[in-house]
This record gives C-alpha cells, sequence and structure tokens, in this order.
C-alpha cells in the first residue's frame, strides 16, 4: 500500500464524479485521468467509455473527487514515542481519512533539532508511511526557545517549516531573531501563540463553566497578547508567520488586522475548535483536553465565520495520540490532545452540512491554502499536478469506532459521534494507498 | 619623513574615520608608505617621538594592536608603557574618567586606547590633555584598522577607486566593518555588506554600502573579500544556530571564492576561526593578504603616530 515503488503505477480514470478544485472553487462533474503519478486529464471527455486498454476504470456514482487533504500539523510519534504513533499507524489513519500529505512536528524524543533526525525521518517516512510526510523542525535548540535551531541546515536536510510543537517562544528577543535569520532562507515560522505565564494554571478555556468544574482556566488574552506580539515582530522583521493554532476571535481581529497591512501573516485552526466547544469536555472528559482549550460557543461560531470569510487559512487536525495512562486521569492532570487524522474530514463536513461554508471553501482549507503556504504543487484540480486525490461521499453517514480507527491511539473527541462523508478512496502520486 | 613637513591631520586625535577628509586619509597613507620602508630596514628607528610618553591603555585584550602600537611607537622613539587593566585599579571600581585624569596628571604625550563600550574613547579623550588615538571602541569604530586595509588594497591593486569590496560576516559587531564602510566608500570603493540578517545592523541599507544577504551574491566579482571574525559566543544559537551553519553559508572555502573576481584578494582582520569564517586552504592560500595587512599595520600606526605628534606642544 506503499506509494513508493519502483513499478510503473497503473493508469486509472476516476469516472462520474463530482470533481471539486478548491484552487479554482469549481464544482463540476466528469472523470479525473491519472497516469504516472500525475493528472492527465481532467472533465467530462473522462468517462469508462473513453478508457483506453490497461486502464483500471473506477465508478464513483456521483461522489465528491478532489485534492487529497493537506495536514500541517501531525504528531507522529518516530522517533521516541512509538507507543503513541508510528508512520505506519498515522499514515493508515491518514490515508483512512483522506489525508495525503502530513506535516509532522518536531516534538519527539529527540527533537527534530538537528539535520541527522530529519533525515531519519524522511527514511522512516520512505519505507513505512502510506501517504507524503513533510518534516516540519524545531525553531530553537531542544525546543527550549533559547537558542535559534540550524535553520539553514534543516531546511537543506528537508524541513519544510519551523515550529517548537506545541511550546512557545517566550522571549521577544529570540522570537525577533528566528523571524529575522528564517527570513534569509524563505522559512515559514509556525507559531503556536500563548503566554505560558497566563496560561499557566490552566487546564480549560476559563469562564463560568471551568469555575463550576473547578478547573484552572487558560483565558483568550493569553493567546492573543502573544500573538500580538508576534505580528509586530513580523511587522518589524517581515519575517513569513503562521500562527499555527488559533482559538479566539481576539486572535483573528488581529489577523484580520496584520494581512490588511500587508504582512507575511496566515493562521490556522484545529478541526476541534471549529467543531466543539467547552460545554463537550462534560463530565471532565480527558479526551476534549487540549491546548489551546475549547472555548465557548459563540466563540467557535465567530471562529467558522472568520474561516468562511478567509482569515483562518488553513484546518488542521493537530493530531496528537496519547495512550490510556496518559488521559485516563483526573483532568488537570492528564495530557493533551486528541487524534484527529481519520475524522478531520467528516467533522469539518459538519459545517458544510450545516450551511455555515460551502464545500469548496473548506476543501481549499484542507488542500489548497497549505499546499500555497509550503509552496507545495499539490492541493489542486489540475492537469500537471501530482494525482494526491481522495473520493468521498459527503451525505453518507457512520458513527466513528474508536476500536476500527487506525491510529495506534484512541484519544478521539468523536467517541461514538455520528458523522457523514467516509473517504471511500485514498490516491498518492498516482497509487491507491486507501480503499 | 622629514621632521618638519606639514601637518597631516586637522585634528589632535584620531577617534574615528569619520570625519577625515579624503586627503587626510590619502595622507596618512602616503605617510605609511614611507613607514613601510622604515621598517624594512635594519635600523628601524626614528626619532621624532625621542623624548615622547606614549601609553597602551586596553580595556579589552588585544595581542595584536597592542603589539603593532607598542612597535610603532618604539620605532619612532617613543617610551611606550603598556596599562594591563586586568591588574589595574579600573578592576577596583575606579570610572574610566577617573582613569584619565590620573593617567593626564604623568603627562604622557599619546594615549592609544581600546574600550569595549562604543564612545568610551571619545568620553576619554575630552579629559586629556594629551593626543588620543581609538584602537577599537565597542561596535564602533577602529580607524587604523581601516587605514592598514585601505594601505594593503592601495599597495596590491594600484587604487581603491571602483573597486568591489565585500565585507562578510558579523558586520553587526564589528568595528572595523563600521570604519572601512567609511573609508573605503570616502576612497570610491564600491562597498558591500554582508551576512545573515541577524548580523547585519539596524538601517544598514541607509549607510552606503549594497547589502547582500548570501554570500553568492554579495561576493560576486568582488575585486576583495574581506572578511570579518565572528566570536564564537554569538553562533551558539544567540544571534547564528551553530558555527557549522555559518560555514555552511557565509564561510569562505576555495570554491566560494572562485564567485569573486579571479584576481580577488581575500582579506581577514584577524585572528581568524579557520572552518568557520574562512577555510585554512584561502587562509593561508595565494590570495590571502592576512599577514601582509599585520606588517601595514605597523607602518599605519607609525604613520598616525608621527602626524599626531605634529600636534603636540613643540611638536
Amino acid at each position: 500500500m506503499n506509494f513508493r515503488s519502483n513499478t510503473r503505477p497503473q493508469a486509472i480514470a476516476l469516472v462520474n464524479a463530482r470533481l471539486i478544485d478548491p484552487a479554482a472553487q469549481t464544482e463540476t462533474r466528469g472523470g479525473v485521468l491519472v497516469r504516472d503519478g500525475n493528472i492527465v486529464e481532467i472533465g467530462p471527455m473522462v468517462t469508462s467509455a473513453a478508457a483506453q486498454a490497461g486502464e483500471r476504470v473506477i465508478d464513483c456514482g456521483g461522489d465528491v473527487v478532489c485534492p487529497g487533504l493537506i495536514d500541517m500539523r501531525v504528531f507522529i510519534g518516530e522517533p521516541g514515542a512509538e507507543f503513541r504513533e508510528t508512520f505506519a499507524t498515522a499514515s493508515a489513519a491518514a490515508a483512512a481519512g483522506g489525508v495525503t500529505t502530513m506535516v509532522s512536528t518536531p516534538d519527539t524524543t529527540p527533537p527534530v533539532d538537528d539535520p541527522a533526525v530529519v533525515d531519519f525521518i524522511l527514511r522512516r517516512a520512505r519505507d513505512n508511511s502510506r501517504v507524503r510526510v513533510l518534516p516540519s523542525a524545531a525553531l530553537t535548540k531542544g525546543l527550549r526557545g533559547e537558542e535559534l535551531a540550524e535553520i539553514g541546515l534543516l531546511q537543506e536536510a528537508g524541513a519544510v517549516a519551523f515550529t517548537d510543537g506545541a511550546h512557545s517562544v517566550r522571549s521577544s528577543k529570540v522570537m525577533r531573531r528566528l523571524l529575522t535569520y528564517a527570513r534569509d532562507y524563505g522559512a515559514l515560522v509556525m507559531h503556536v501563540p500563548q503566554d505560558a505565564d497566563l496560561a499557566a494554571s490552566g487546564v480549560m478555556n476559563e469562564g463560568e463553566f471551568a469555575s463550576r468544574l473547578g478547573l484552572g482556566g487558560v483565558p483568550a488574552e493569553a493567546e492573543v497578547i502573544m500573538l500580538d506580539r508576534d505580528l509586530r515582530l513580523v511587522a518589524l522583521t517581515r519575517g513569513r508567520y503562521h500562527a499555527a493554532l488559533v482559538s479566539t476571535a481576539l486572535s483573528l481581529e488581529s489577523i484580520a488586522r496584520a494581512k490588511a497591512a500587508g504582512l507575511p501573516v496566515t493562521c490556522g485552526i484545529s478541526i476541534n475548535h471549529l467543531t466543539l466547544n467547552e460545554n463537550d469536555i462534560g463530565d471532565y472528559r480527558t479526551f476534549l483536553k487540549l491546548s489551546p482549550p475549547l472555548r465557548q460557543e459563540d466563540e467557535r461560531q465567530k471562529l467558522v465565520e472568520g474561516l468562511a470569510s478567509g482569515i483562518i487559512d488553513v484546518i488542521v487536525s493537530d493530531h496528537n495520540p496519547q495512550d490510556v495512562e496518559a488521559k485516563r486521569l483526573p483532568f488537570a492532570e492528564a495530557e493533551n490532545g486528541a487524534i484527529g487524522l481519520e475524522t478531520m474530514l467528516s467533522a469539518g463536513l459538519r459545517l458544510v452540512n450545516a450551511g455555515q461554508i460551502s464545500l469548496p471553501k473548506l476543501l481549499a482549507a484542507m488542500t489548497t491554502r497549505p499546499a500555497e503556504i509550503l509552496g507545495l504543487p499539490q492541493g489542486r484540480l489540475a492537469v500537471g499536478a501530482p494525482a494526491d486525490l481522495i473520493r468521498f461521499d459527503p451525505d453518507e453517514p457512520y458513527v466513528v469506532d474508536p476500536a476500527k480507527l487506525h491510529s495506534r491511539s484512541k484519544n478521539t473527541p468523536f467517541d461514538e459521534a455520528r458523522m457523514e462523508g467516509r473517504v471511500k478512496l485514498t490516491m498518492v502520486a498516482g497509487r491507491i494507498v486507501h480503499e | 619623513m622629514p621632521d618638519a613637513s606639514p601637518q597631516v591631520l586637522s585634528h589632535r586625535h584620531l577617534l574615528g574615520i569619520q570625519g577625515l577628509s579624503r586627503p587626510e586619509i590619502e595622507a596618512l597613507l602616503d605617510m605609511s608608505e614611507q613607514a613601510i620602508e622604515v621598517s624594512r630596514q635594519v635600523e628601524k628607528k626614528k626619532t621624532v617621538l625621542r623624548g615622547r610618553t606614549l601609553i597602551n591603555l586596553f580595556f579589552e585584550a588585544s595581542t595584536r594592536t597592542q603589539a603593532s602600537f607598542e612597535l610603532a611607537g618604539k620605532r619612532l622613539g617613543a617610551d611606550v608603557m603598556n596599562m594591563a587593566v586586568a591588574n589595574s585599579s579600573v578592576k577596583k571600581g575606579e570610572t574610566l574618567i577617573d582613569t584619565a585624569v590620573t593617567l593626564n596628571a604623568m603627562r604622557p604625550d599619546i594615549i592609544v586606547v581600546r574600550h569595549y563600550c562604543s564612545g568610551a574613547v571619545d568620553l576619554l579623550a575630552r579629559k586629556v590633555g594629551c593626543s588620543v588615538v581609538n584602537a577599537g571602541d565597542g561596535s564602533h569604530e577602529h580607524p587604523t584598522q581601516a587605514l592598514l586595509d585601505a594601505l594593503t588594497i592601495r599597495r596590491r591593486k594600484g587604487r581603491i577607486e571602483g573597486l568591489t569590496v565585500a565585507i562578510c560576516g558579523d558586520v553587526l559587531h564589528s568595528r572595523v566593518a563600521r570604519s572601512n564602510m567609511i573609508l573605503l566608500s570616502a576612497l570610491g570603493a564600491r562597498v558591500r555588506a554582508v551576512g545573515p540578517s541577524t548580523l547585519l545592523p539596524s538601517g544598514i541599507d541607509r549607510m552606503g554600502v549594497e547589502v547582500h544577504r548570501t554570500m553568492e551574491t554579495g561576493i560576486a566579482d568582488a575585486d576583495i573579500v574581506m572578511m570579518l571574525r565572528v566570536q564564537r559566543e554569538r553562533m551558539d544559537g544567540a544571534f547564528i544556530p551553530s558555527s557549522r551553519e555559518f560555514f555552511r553559508f557565509f564561510g569562505l572555502d576555495a570554491a566560494r571564492l572562485k564567485l569573486a573576481k579571479p584576481d580577488a584578494l581575500v582579506m581577514h582582520p584577524g585572528p581568524i576561526n579557520r572552518g568557520v569564517e574562512i577555510d585554512s586552504e584561502v587562509a593561508d592560500g595565494p590570495q590571502s593578504l592576512i599577514n601582509e595587512q599585520v606588517e601595514m599595520g605597523v607602518a599605519v600606526r607609525m604613520a598616525v603616530l608621527e602626524s599626531l605628534a605634529q600636534h603636540l606642544p613643540n611638536g
């Protein structure tokens, strides 16, 4: 099922499909012909009748066919936390969820702050991953926020972006130098803005609900204060900056202002923050303990509006597998994080089916925009583009069964949830990796 | 060098290249040419500073600059005293001005000062009655280094006007870079500052130089590639991630030097970090002027001391 093979892939025609090109925001009927790993023909002329000998024809029965998803934020446990996730299990989950490119986070053990670790990840991924893996590397040595990591050498080794994982860079001086230095290399700084002091005692969103549960809160200001600092430094340095995870309406105001000022700024949000709110924590459900925390429902609605209006560029799964022991703890002591590779698309379709965003727009935030930010040729349905494609029926109902998820860890916040739109086929570089 | 030569410098101190006119700079270089001849004789003594006292006051350790000034002073006949600041009352909390006033009371004729703070030499000069030479103040100026670099270039290339000079590396912290940028521009060279953005000072693009952030563009077709020393403590992640990354992208090796003109010359104020900013093959190679710079250093300092002596009472 690995898409890397020395044999020539069979030509495949996906016919009778609802073709969505999120790059052009178009929707047409027809088929896609794939040969030698690339899209060679698109449109109503690609039919089973037009198929030539040796081509495999797949009748999609009116299902959506679109570019595969590009997930900019995936924790994969290699090296060092293979008990949580491996390239094999993460990529199986990705393939099942329609994710054809994963950007791995650098908070491994050891962290990805040395070119040799980038090399290790690329080799392990080559041998074990069903989908594409692009490593992100550390911004600072040891993710400690103190000393610049070897951004030039890490980029040469294959790192596509730079982040300290879940850690925020506390020192403004260090952040300024990072943005300045990274700009010379055209490197993307992906930062999770959070003021560690202000957030220190919090384990969920600050407010009435946290107070009723007796849990410490993280105010929205912990995020926006750090974000505003970062944006000031972007204005000073002109370094490329991506706020990796935003969770509050205040942050969207700041991002919108920065974009209006022409700064090289983009932002991402986890699918969880678009589809869940703090009330889902309910009776201390640790699978919903996330960082940044889930916010109130009115905040969530503003975030969805921000996605629809384009202030938010990218949706990520923020896939963060945690083993049972890390979650079967009192809420305050449990680890943060939820898995999401396999459910990201279905969860996003909830927004489409609720009429809050169009399907092409949702898909753009999972395909075209991440491709543009990372400078990838994927993320569009166009002749000559790599044949990273998925097929799904956006209305097909199913219930999430954690036991059947491919991830090694089962900490899904959508445990037993009713979903629509299971992925029926995933293709990477013209090879089917999930069907 | 006739002892009754007309005044070369209009000022009694040499605090920086800033403020020197082109004729003053050229006159100093001409005088230095004569000093080279003196240094190459068996009898290296002159008498223009006979009876004069020169104090080397170094608040920052330096072997070569201090030795160079000491030799220059001795070859002109002066009595030279080196103040080892590590053992002095400065360590006991005496302020810079107190030190200056104390030394002044000993009636020296010339004080050569190096200090780790920008502007410190200027401050000291205002408190003493003798001439002061700046031997490097913080990240501000190092005028004799720029003069010796210009002398070295002029002797090898026959001119400075029209040459492309790439100053590469830690421009941010470099007083050598600042003095050279001013001096070489004043003499008509096209000066480039080359380095990672974290080692380029803010506003560099308005300092009369071309700014390059890669070596490949920065040294392309250069006549002179001037490498700067990068302090170890700046390569541990504070300004650049590591010495290996710095060498990969900004180190001068033989392959990279080929991007400059075929007859390009390589300079470095020393001491060099082999394998960090410069490869040994280049530092020791035929295009390197590094040792010649040291010889020119003594000559330039002789010229500077002699021209300042013209301002001394009865001088």
